[in-house]
C-alpha cells in the first residue's frame, strides 16, 4: 500500500492530439491495421453473400459475380488484398519475435526468421495460385 | 568553453498558476560531452531554479530521468546534447501520463500494475535456506534473464498508443515482469498471475505495435513478452479444455 | 498524524530488507517505509560488482573475517565482523529464494568471482548488475507484505525525540509541500551514504548523508567519519564507476606510457592472469594512493577533467566482456564514446564509500533509545578503516535483517507515544522549515554556489592525501559556509515537487555531515586505510586503535574516542 499520491485535481492529463499517430511510422501502421479490419469485415460478409448467391442457383450468383465486376467492387477488393497482405506479414514478424529460434547459443536474427517465412508463404501462394490457374485451363 | 550556445525548449507546468502547459526556451553553454541531464542541472543550478525534473543516478540504471527529447521517450543522463546540436531540443514529461510539474509526471498507477502482477516467487512448498540455493542452470537462466533487466523507466509506457488512449492496459514493464517471474525455473505461481495477465485489462489489448521494445533502453523487448504471454495463455486454455480433468 | 510500530527511513537494499524482515518477525506490527525518492531508484542500483559470503568448500568464515580485518586496517570490530561473516551465506541464499538472479556456474549454483583484497573468489554477482538486481528482488518481493506501508517521494527532515526515546519522524510530502508528522515507536535509519560531499564520485544524486545528519541533530555520535573510500577507477568528469569486477576478471592499469605501474608499490609482481590481492586486485585505498603518485612523478594522463590512466580491458576479448562484464562496456560507449574492446578506458580515483556514518552496535542499535541504523549510514563497524569491496551489499542485508528484527522487538514491547508532546515537536520544525525553507524570502547565496564551495574545500583539505594546514582550512571554510547557508536565497516559492527546497535541505544535511567528516579527520594524527596523512605517514596503534565519535555542538563537531574490539586477530603490519 502507498500512503501519499499526488492530487489528482491538480494533476494535468494531457490530451493525445488527433494526428498524434502520423507522428511516427509505426504509429500510422498502427492505425492501419486497426482500419483494415473494417476491409476485412466487409470482404467477409461479401464472400459469405456469395456463397449464399451460389446456393440460390447459377443465375443469381453470376448476377451478384457481375457486379462484384465494377470498378468499385475491384478497388475495394484490391485495397482488402493489400491489407491482408500487410497483416500476414505482421504476423509472420510477431512469429518470429513469439518463437525465438536458435542456433546453438545465438539466436537467429528476428528479421531473417521473418523473411524465411514470407518466403515460404510466398512459395506457397504462387504454388496454388499455379494449382488454380491450371484447374481454369 | 567556447561560448557556443544549446538552446533547449523545455515545457513547463505549475498548476495553481498554468491553465495548460507552455515551453520555456533555455541557452545552456554547449559542452561535448554533456548529456541532456548536465544541461538541465545546469538551468537548475545557475539559470532557474523552479525548473523540476527527477533524475538520481546518472548512469541510466535507476530510470529516474525519462523524459520525451525531440518526441522520442529517452533516458536523459544518456542522450549527448552533441546528438542536437545545433539544432533546438524540445524537452517534454514523458507523454501518456498525467503531469504533476514541469517535467514530472505520476507513475503511481504504474507501481499498481507492477503488484498486480505479483512479481515475486511464488512457491508450492518453500526450500529451507539452510538447504542452499535452487539450482538454476545458466540456460535456465537466459529463459528470462532478458525480463530481469527492466528499470522500470516508463519509456516504454510513453511509446505505446494502447496505453494512450485505454489507461487501463496493464503495459509493456508490467507484463514483461510477470512474464519474467512465470519464465523463472524456481517459481511455481504461473496460474495465479496468468488471470492477471489475460484479463481484459491484460495481454489482449496489446495489438503489437512493438515501439515499447523499439524505446526501450535496456533491451528488456516487452513485446516480446507480451506476444509470448498470449500464445502460453492460449496453449494452456487450450489445454484445460481438451485435456480431461487432473491431466493437466 | 500517522501512526506506526515502526518506521523505517530509506527504501534501499538495507531499508527494504529491514521492512520485509519486520514484516516477518511479526505479521501484526505496522510498518512504515518512508523514501524521498521510489524504492527502486534507490542508490543500491547502481551497484555492479557483487556481494561477497562464504559459499563455497575452499573459503572459509577465518579467511573471510581476515581478509575483512585486514582490509579494514585492525579498526574493524573483530566480534562484528565475525557475526556479519556467519550470517552472510544465509542472506544471499535468502535472496535467492526471492528471485535474485544470480549468475550461475554450469551446474546450477551462484558463480563467484574475485575482488579486491579478499583471497579467494567469494563474491556473487549477477552479472555487472549486482545491486540492481538485489534491489529489484528485493522491492518486488516486498510488494507482498500487506503490512508495509509505503511513503514514497517523501523527504525526511527531523526525528522526533522526546522522554528520551525516539518516537516519530516529520516529512515533507514532495506532491504538496505539506509537512507531516508520523509516529513510531522504532525508527530505523536506511539512508545510505553521503559521497555527494565531495565533487567527483560515484555516488547518485541522493547520497547526501541525510540520515547521519538526522542522527547527529538528534545527539547519537558519529563514527569513524574521516574514513572516506576513493575508487582508483571512476569515469574523469562523470565520476561513473567502472567495476572492480572489470580488474576481479583481468584488466589492467597503465600509465602514460603503457605500464603497469602497480609492480612499482610492492603490489607486484604482474602476471597475465589476476592473482588475489596483488597488483589490480589490491585493495581500493592503496590502489588510489598509487595514482597519486603516478600523478606526482608526472606518469599520468592530462585531460579536461584532469589527470588519469588507462584501465585497459582488450586482452579480456569481445566474448569475456560482453559474458562478465557487459556493463562496463555500455557505460564506456554511451558515456565516454570508448568501446573497451578496442581502447584502454580513462580512468581516475573518485569518492565511493564512507565507512563511517552513525554510530550502532552490532544488533544495530544507536544510544538512542529506538533508533535503529543499518547499511551505509550506519558504522558498526565491520568496515574499519578501508572496506572491501563487495561487503557492503552483505552489510545492508546482514545489518537490513538485524535491524528489522531488532525493531519489531522492541517495538512489539512499547506502548504507543503519546501525541501531546509530539504535536508541539512538529509545530517546532514545521517552524523551523517555513522561517528557513519552505516560506523564506530574500536572502542572496544561490544553493549551487555554496555546495560547489564546499566540494572543493572537501577535496582539497580531506581528500586522498591530507595534512594538518589543509585540514584546519576546510574546518575553517566549512563553518564560514554554514554562516553564508543561512543566507540562501529560493527562485522556487511553489509548494508542489519543489526540489530546490529539497535540494537547501540536502545541502544542510552535507554540511553538517562535511564537518563531522573534516574535524575527526584533523583529529587522527595517523595514517590508517584511506586516512593518508603526509605529516603523519605511519599507522599509530599506540594511540589511535580506537574509532573517532563526533558530536554535534554549537561550536561545531567534538571528537572522542572508543576502543576498538579486538579478539583473535592481532594487528600486524598491513602489507599486500
Ligand atoms: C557505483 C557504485 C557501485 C557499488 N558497487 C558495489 C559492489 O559491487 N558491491 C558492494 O558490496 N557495494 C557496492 N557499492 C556500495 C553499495 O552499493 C552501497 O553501500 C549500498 O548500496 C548502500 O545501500 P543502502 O541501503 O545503505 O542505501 P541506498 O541504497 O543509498 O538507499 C538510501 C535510501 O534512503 C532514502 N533516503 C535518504 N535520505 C532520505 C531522507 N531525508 N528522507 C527520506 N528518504 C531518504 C533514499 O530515498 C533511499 O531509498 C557501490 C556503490 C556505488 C556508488
Ligand atoms: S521495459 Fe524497458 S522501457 Fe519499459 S520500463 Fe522497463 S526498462 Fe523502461
Ligand atoms: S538518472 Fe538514473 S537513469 Fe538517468
Amino acid at each position: 500500500m502507498i500512503s501519499p499520491r499526488p492530487d489528482k485535481s491538480m494533476l494535468y492529463y494531457p490530451k493525445m492530439p488527433a494526428t498524434w499517430w502520423l507522428r511516427k511510422r509505426s504509429y500510422f501502421l498502427f492505425m492501419l491495421r486497426e482500419l483494415s479490419s473494417v476491409f476485412i469485415a466487409i470482404f467477409l460478409v461479401v464472400l459469405l453473400v456469395q456463397i449464399y448467391q451460389l446456393s440460390e442457383g447459377p443465375k443469381s450468383y453470376t448476377a451478384f459475380a457481375q457486379r462484384l465486376g465494377s470498378p468499385g467492387w475491384i478497388i475495394f477488393h484490391a485495397i482488402a488484398l493489400l491489407f491482408a497482405i500487410y497483416h500476414s506479414i505482421t504476423w509472420f514478424f510477431s512469429t518470429a519475435v513469439v518463437l525465438p529460434l536458435r542456433l546453438g547459443k545465438r539466436e537467429i536474427p528476428r528479421n531473417l526468421v521473418a523473411a524465411l517465412n514470407i518466403g515460404a508463404w510466398i512459395v506457397v501462394s504462387l504454388v496454388i495460385l499455379y494449382l488454380f490457374l491450371s484447374l481454369k485451363g | 568553453m567556447n561560448g557556443a550556445t544549446a538552446t533547449l525548449n523545455i515545457t513547463r507546468y505549475l498548476p495553481g498558476q498554468d491553465q495548460i502547459p507552455r515551453s520555456q526556451s533555455y541557452s545552456v553553454p554547449y559542452q561535448r560531452d554533456w548529456v541532456i541531464l548536465d544541461a538541465l542541472n545546469y538551468i537548475k543550478d545557475h539559470i532557474d531554479g523552479t525548473l523540476s525534473y527527477r533524475w538520481s543516478c546518472r548512469m541510466g540504471v535507476c530510470g529516474s530521468c525519462g523524459m520525451m527529447v525531440n518526441g522520442v521517450p529517452k533516458l536523459t543522463c544518456a542522450v549527448f546534447l552533441r546528438d542536437f546540436y545545433p539544432q533546438e531540443i524540445r524537452i517534454e514529461p514523458l507523454v501518456n501520463f498525467p503531469i504533476i510539474r514541469d517535467l514530472v509526471i505520476d507513475m503511481s498507477d504504474f507501481l499498481d500494475k507492477l503488484k498486480s502482477v505479483k512479481p515475486w516467487i511464488i512457491r508450492k512448498t518453500e526450500k529451507q535456506i539452510s538447504e542452499g540455493e535452487y539450482l538454476q542452470t545458466p540456460e535456465e537462466l537466459s529463459a528470462y534473464q532478458q525480463f530481469t533487466q527492466c528499470i522500470n523507466c516508463m519509456l516504454c509506457y510513453a511509446a505505446c498508443p494502447v496505453y494512450g488512449m485505454e489507461p487501463e492496459f496493464l503495459g509493456p514493464a508490467a507484463i514483461a515482469l510477470g512474464y519474467r517471474y512465470n519464465q523463472d525455473s524456481r517459481d511455481q505461481g504461473k496460474e495465479s498471475r496468468q488471470a492477471v495477465l489475460g484479463s481484459h485489462e491484460g495481454i489482449w489489448q496489446c495489438t503489437f505495435v512493438g515501439e515499447c521494445t523499439e524505446v526501450c533502453p535496456k533491451e528488456v523487448d516487452p513485446a516480446a513478452a507480451i506476444q509470448r504471454s498470449k500464445v502460453e495463455i492460449t496453449k494452456d486454455w487450450f489445454k484445460s479444455v481438451l485435456l480431461p480433468w487432473g491431466q493437466r | 498524524m500517522d501512526t506506526y510500530d515502526i518506521i523505517i527511513v530509506g527504501g534501499g537494499g538495507a531499508g527494504l530488507r529491514a521492512a520485509i524482515a519486520a514484516a516477518e518477525s511479526s505479521p501484526k506490527l505496522s510498518i512504515a517505509l518512508v523514501s524521498k525518492v521510489y524504492p527502486m531508484r534507490s542508490h543500491t542500483v547502481s551497484a555492479e560488482g557483487g556481494t561477497a559470503a562464504v559459499l563455497r568448500d575452499n573459503d572459509s568464515f577465518d579467511t573471510h573475517a581476515k581478509d575483512t580485518i585486514f582490509g579494514a586496517d585492525f579498526l574493524a570490530d573483530q566480534d562484528a565482523v565475525e557475526m556479519f561473516i556467519n550470517e552472510a551465506p544465509g542472506e544471499l541464499i535468502q535472496l535467492e529464494h526471492w528471485g535474485c538472479p544470480w549468475s550461475r556456474d554450469p551446474d546450477g549454483r551462484m558463480s563467484v568471482r574475485a575482488f579486491g583484497g579478499m583471497s579467494v573468489n567469494r563474491t556473487a554477482f549477477a552479472a555487472d548488475k549486482t545491486g540492481f538486481h538485489m534491489l529489484h528482488a528485493l522491492f518486488q518481493t516486498s510488494l507482498k507484505y500487506e503490512s508495509v506501508n509505503r511513503y514514497d517521494e517523501c523527504f525526511v527532515t527531523t526525528l522526533l525525540v522526546n522522554d528520551g526515546r525516539v518516537q516519530g519522524i516529520t516529512i515533507i510530502n514532495i506532491y504538496n509541500g505539506q509537512v507531516e508528522v508520523i509516529t513510531g515507536k522504532a525508527v530505523i535509519l536506511c539512508t545510505g551514504g553521503g559521497g555527494r560531499v565531495f565533487p567527483f564520485t560515484t555516488n547518485a544524486a541522493i547520497k547526501t548523508g541525510d540520515g547521519m545528519a538526522l542522527a547527529y541533530r538528534a545527539g547519537v555520535a558519529l563514527k569513524d567519519m574521516e574514513f572516506v573510500q576513493y575508487h582508483p577507477t571512476g569515469l574523469p568528469g562523470t565520476g561513473i564507476l567502472i567495476t572492480e569486477a572489470s580488474r576481479g576478471e583481468g584488466g589492467w592499469l597503465t600509465n602514460k606510457d603503457g605500464y603497469r605501474y602497480l609492480q612499482d608499490y610492492g603490489l607486484g609482481p604482474p602476471t597475465d592472469e589476476p592473482v588475489h590481492r596483488k597488483m589490480e586486485l589490491g585493495p581500493r585505498d592503496i590502489l588510489s594512493r598509487c595514482h597519486m603518485q603516478e600523478l606526482e612523478k608526472g606518469r599520468t594522463f592530462e585531460g579536461p577533467y584532469g589527470h588519469y590512466v588507462h584501465l585497459d580491458l582488450r586482452h579480456l576479448g569481445e566474448n569475456k566482456i560482453n559474458e562478465k562484464i557487459p556493463f562496463v562496456r555500455e557505460l564506456a560507449r554511451k558515456y565516454i564514446g570508448i568501446d573497451p574492446v578496442y581502447e584502454p578506458i580513462p580512468v581516475r580515483p573518485v569518492v565511493h564509500y564512507m565507512m563511517g556514518g552513525i554510530s550502532t552496535d552490532a544488533t544495530t542499535k544507536t544510544t538512542l533509545a529506538g533508533l535503529y541504523a543499518a547499511g551505509e549510514t550506519a558504522c558498526v563497524s565491520i568496515n574499519g578503516a578501508n572496506r572491501l569491496g563487495s561487503n557492503s551489499l552483505t552489510e545492508c542485508l546482514v545489518f537490513g535483517a538485524r535491524a528489522g528484527r531488532s525493531a519489531a522487538e522492541y517495538a512489539s514491547a512499547q506502548s504507543s507515544p503519546s501525541s501531546k508532546p509530539l504535536e508541539a515537536l512538529a509545530r517546532d520544525e514545521q517552524q523551523r522549515l517555513d522561517q528557513q525553507f519552505l516560506r523564506k524570502e530574500g536572502g542572496k547565496e544561490r544553493i549551487a554556489t555554496i555546495r560547489q564551495e564546499m566540494h572543493k574545500t572537501m577535496e582539497e583539505g580531506v581528500g586522498i592525501y591530507r595534512n594538518e594546514e589543509a585540514m584546519q582550512k576546510t574546518c575553517n571554510t566549512l563553518s564560514q559556509l554554514r554562516e553564508r547557508f543561512k543566507d540562501i536565497s529560493f527562485d522556487d516559492r511553489s509548494s508542489i515537487f519543489n526540489t530546490e527546497v529539497i535540494a537547501a535541505l540536502e545541502l544542510d544535511f552535507m554540511l553538517d555531515v562535511a564537518g563531522a567528516i573534516a574535524h575527526s579527520a584533523a583529529n587522527r594524527k595517523e595514517s590508517r586505510g584511506s586516512h593518508t596523512r603526509t605529516d603523519f605517514p605511519k599507522r599509530d596503534d599506540e594511540n589511535f586503535l580506537k574509532h573517532s565519535l563526533a558530536h554535534r555542538t554549537v561550536d561545531g563537531p567534538r571528537i572522542e574516542y572508543s576502543p576498538v574490539t579486538i579478539t583473535r586477530w592481532q594487528p600486524e603490519e598491513r602489507k599486500y
